[in-house]
């Protein structure tokens, strides 16, 4: 009744290509952004804003990365936490080089490095596909972890062997470092998601995408109708590691704060990322943004959130209870949706333009 | 339909009650909140929970015995870290709007991104013979404190130990050292100093790294060990690393005695190895119950079922290492409600108690743990105390105190130290100043 298209009429070509052609899905991303820059920064406590949503976004930024590779381009990657570490130590490398540099550009730029390296790691793609490949990038994993513990230059010699952030800003408001309140600090993350979603959407709808998903559902194909495979494939590995990189260099300066790093970016980083990635649904940004609230998000709220409304669960068994009932929904939406959730929201979708008189 | 809906309740219900958390915060304005961060989950739960036992338990026993502290109760609140950094930081954030006094976390890894926090939130942070060695110094971290000896002075120890096996530190001169250590942050501090130390009494330093992920597969090192025949070898190592080691060093016949490591192997790591007699750890504290607190603690506590420890794992070394962990704390409130006058005291008064901390050999004796372990003064400058500390041999069924106290080696600590610390500072550029005054020496 609400959610139909019926009556808005496309009368030209920007219409018709535009990435929310209906009305009442722009309605809806209206809300949300508004809710999500105005209602939570105000409205939400400390706690929500720094151990929420702080890391649902660093999360969801990572988790697009890898929607770009392997749910547009169909290439498995294990090596997601190692990109996202290259994105942190470039970060502490550039910041501390630059003191003067606007943090946010530092971020932003530890991306390209991410990107460099993906590029780098992405080449066995050509020959190799599917569980093989996945085996090259787990390389990747190993290799850069290793570097980051072996080579102390990339953690300027510290003897702790920890990034460590200090405090920078942004037009006068702290954003990193322990003064930052987590207020500034969510918002800064918030602008860097908003963009960097709005980029992805756009690329991932256009030219490239297209050539993306060529290549994903059969690539001897996408070669034949003329899409370069050495330059798509590679492209891909670009994009989405420039994605974990800001992901990872967000995730070290204006998440957790400094800290051992190298073991933030282990092999179970790269897994819980593929798992975002997959029970949020493969090739869809909104797949990214509910696999990262499901695998990030989901544990601390029923961590912290059933003791909060009276259930007496004290220390670790909260912490196994979480365990089980994660595990358990985890089982239940595969078996009800294995496309993720990205589809079922679909499905819901399709049945709300029926509703209430569905034939 | 109806389950659905049941579902979707408790879910919004989940969600509203982690949006009101911050809300109830400090209900109780006549307890002193104390959260204990504890890992009974994960690879190194094997110790944690005994560490989270004897921390939870000596509390519990302070609050069933005399009501409290100083006449207030202590609110206990565990949170389960699992060793891991996020979860670590999740639980800062969690018990942060309660107001604790004082914040444990029980992992260098937690410890390092709460550092530059501590000041800023004024909850002092006690990382208790681990965190960051630098922090030892006041003047530079005045709001952090890690009694009773840093990971350096633990090696200067456990390398005066070597020197009085052989009959003084400078036989070791032309012996072979070898360090099996964790590969993270935590292993790899006391390395500059090793070789620094290596250079300074001319011994050769070899190194074996053991990877975080590859903690339970050592075969690769020890075999390296059995090549390379060291002297003696010395370990910074945690939770399954303890335990892997010991079994691959008594697989390649190492000489147990010549095996020493730092303070964190307990009980389980080398109970039902075949071969691991003869290892030695450093320690500085009492094994077993026979104290009048941990006596209370039995008394007042487990026989009241009021502990998770099984009976017969009261008084083991992890445990009691906890209780040492929760002495300092209830030490620190204490001394911190007689400087203030204060019966409820926050997190900058314990701060202010935790620098005129003076557990002297009566205080121990009024306590009731008179001969558990040596006397502790921190001041201002001071926050770690550099105290000596001994070595323990495993007989195969308890560890046996083989050697007197051993100090440390202040001369060549403290350049390192204090280089170090700088070092903090200067990178983290904007570093507060210390403005904290400094209390008298009671």
């Amino acid at each position: 009744m609400f959610y139909r298209e019926t009556g808005q009429f496309k009368t030209n070509y920007a219409d018709d290509m535009a990435l929310l052609p209906i009305l009442q899905d722009r309605i809806g991303l209206g809300i949300i952004l508004f809710v999500a820059y105005v209602i939570i920064p105000f409205f939400g406590n400390d706690f929500l804003l720094s151990t929420v949503m702080i890391p649902f976004l660093v999360f969801s930024l990572a988790a697009i990365g890898l929607n770009i590779l392997t749910g547009f381009t169909g290439l498995i990657s294990l090596g997601t936490g190692a990109f996202m570490g290259v994105g942190a130590y470039a970060c502490y490398k550039v910041s501390s080089t630059f003191p003067d540099l606007n943090i946010l550009f530092c971020i932003v730029f530890s991306g390209v490095f991410s990107a460099l390296v993906g590029v780098l790691f992405g080449l066995p793609s050509l020959r190799i596909k599917g569980f093989y490949l996945a085996v090259a990038t787990l390389a990747a994993q190993f290799f850069l972890q290793w570097c980051f513990v072996r080579i102390p230059w990339l953690y300027n010699y510290n003897v702790s062997g920890a990034i460590e952030v200090s405090q920078r800003s942004i037009f006068g408001v702290i954003v990193t470092g322990a003064k930052a309140t987590p207020e500034s600090r969510y918002i800064v993350m918030l602008v860097l998601v908003t963009l960097m979603t709005w980029v992805a959407a756009n690329v991932l709808s256009g030219r490239i995408g297209r050539a993306f998903m060529a290549v994903r559902d059969m690539d001897i194909a996408a070669e034949l109708m003329g899409i370069d495979l050495l330059k798509t494939k590679l492209l891909a590995f670009a994009f989405s590691s420039f994605y974990a990189g800001v992901a990872g260099a967000a995730m070290m300066f204006i998440w957790v704060g400094g800290g051992e790093a190298n073991d933030s970016f282990n092999i179970n980083q790269s897994f819980l990322i593929l798992f975002m990635v997959i029970i949020g649904g493969l090739g869809s940004l909104l797949g990214a943004f509910l696999g990262a609230a499901f695998i990030s998000s989901l544990p601390t709220i029923l961590k912290f959130g059933l003791p909060a409304i009276g259930i007496p669960l004290a220390g670790a068994t909260a912490e196994h209870l979480t365990y089980i009932l994660v595990g358990g929904l985890i089982l239940f939406f595969l078996i009800v949706e294995p496309h993720g959730l990205a589809r079922l929201w679909q499905i819901g979708k399709q049945k709300l333009r029926m509703w209430p008189f569905p034939y | 339909m109806k389950m659905r809906k049941t579902t979707l309740g408790l879910a919004t219900a989940v969600i509203a009650g982690t949006l009101m958390m911050g809300v109830e915060t400090a209900k109780a304005d006549d307890s002193i909140f104390v959260p204990l961060f504890t890992y009974r989950t994960g690879p190194f739960a094997g110790s944690g929970i005994p560490i989270a036992d004897g921390m939870h338990d000596y509390l519990t026993m302070l609050n069933e015995r005399d009501g409290g502290i100083g006449g207030v109760k202590i609110a206990i609140d565990e949170c389960e870290t699992g060793y891991d950094t996020k979860k670590g930081l999740e639980c800062y954030d969690a018990v942060k709007p309660k107001n604790p006094v004082i914040i444990n976390p029980w992992s260098t890894g937690i410890t390092l991104p709460l550092i530059p926090k501590a000041s800023v939130d004024k909850i002092p942070v006690l990382s208790m013979a681990y965190g960051l060695s630098a922090s030892a110094r006041g003047d530079i971290f005045p709001w952090v404190f890690n009694p009773p000896d840093t990971y350096w002075d633990g090696l200067g120890m456990i390398l005066r130990y070597i020197g009085s096996q052989e009959g003084g530190l400078e036989k070791i001169k032309g012996k072979k050292i070898g360090y099996i250590y964790f590969d993270g942050g935590f292993g790899k501090e006391p390395i500059p100093l090793f070789e620094q130390l290596a250079k300074d009494f001319g011994f050769e330093l070899k190194l074996y790294p053991v990877p975080p992920g590859e903690m339970q597969n050592q075969s690769s090192q020890w075999l390296a060990v059995r090549r390379d025949r060291p002297d003696y070898m010395v370990m910074y190592g945690w939770g399954a690393m303890n335990t892997t080691a010991v079994k691959e060093a008594a697989k390649v016949s190492y000489p147990m005695d010549k095996f020493i490591s730092i303070w964190w192997p307990g009980e389980d790591d080398v109970r039902g190895t075949e071969g691991a007699k003869g290892f030695k750890t450093l320690n500085w504290h009492g094994i077993g119950t026979d104290y009048q607190a941990l006596k209370d603690i039995q008394k007042f506590v487990v026989d009241k079922g009021l502990s998770k420890a099984p009976k017969d794992k009261v008084g083991e070394l992890l445990y009691n290492r906890g209780v040492y962990n929760s002495l300092l704390i209830a030490e620190g409130i204490a001394t911190a409600q007689k400087l203030t006058g204060k019966k409820v005291v926050d997190g900058a008064d314990v701060r202010r108690g935790l620098e005129s901390l003076n557990i002297d050999e009566a205080r121990l004796k009024a306590i009731g743990l008179a001969g558990f372990t040596g006397t502790l003064q921190l001041t201002c400058n001071n926050h770690n105390g550099h105290r000596p500390s001994f070595v323990q041999q495993w007989d195969g069924a308890k560890w046996v105190k083989i050697s007197d106290l051993i100090e440390p080696m202040p001369d060549k600590v403290k350049p390192a130290l204090d280089a170090a610390a700088q070092d903090y500072a200067e990178k983290n550029a904007g570093w507060p100043k210390r403005t904290e005054a400094c209390d008298k020496p009671s």
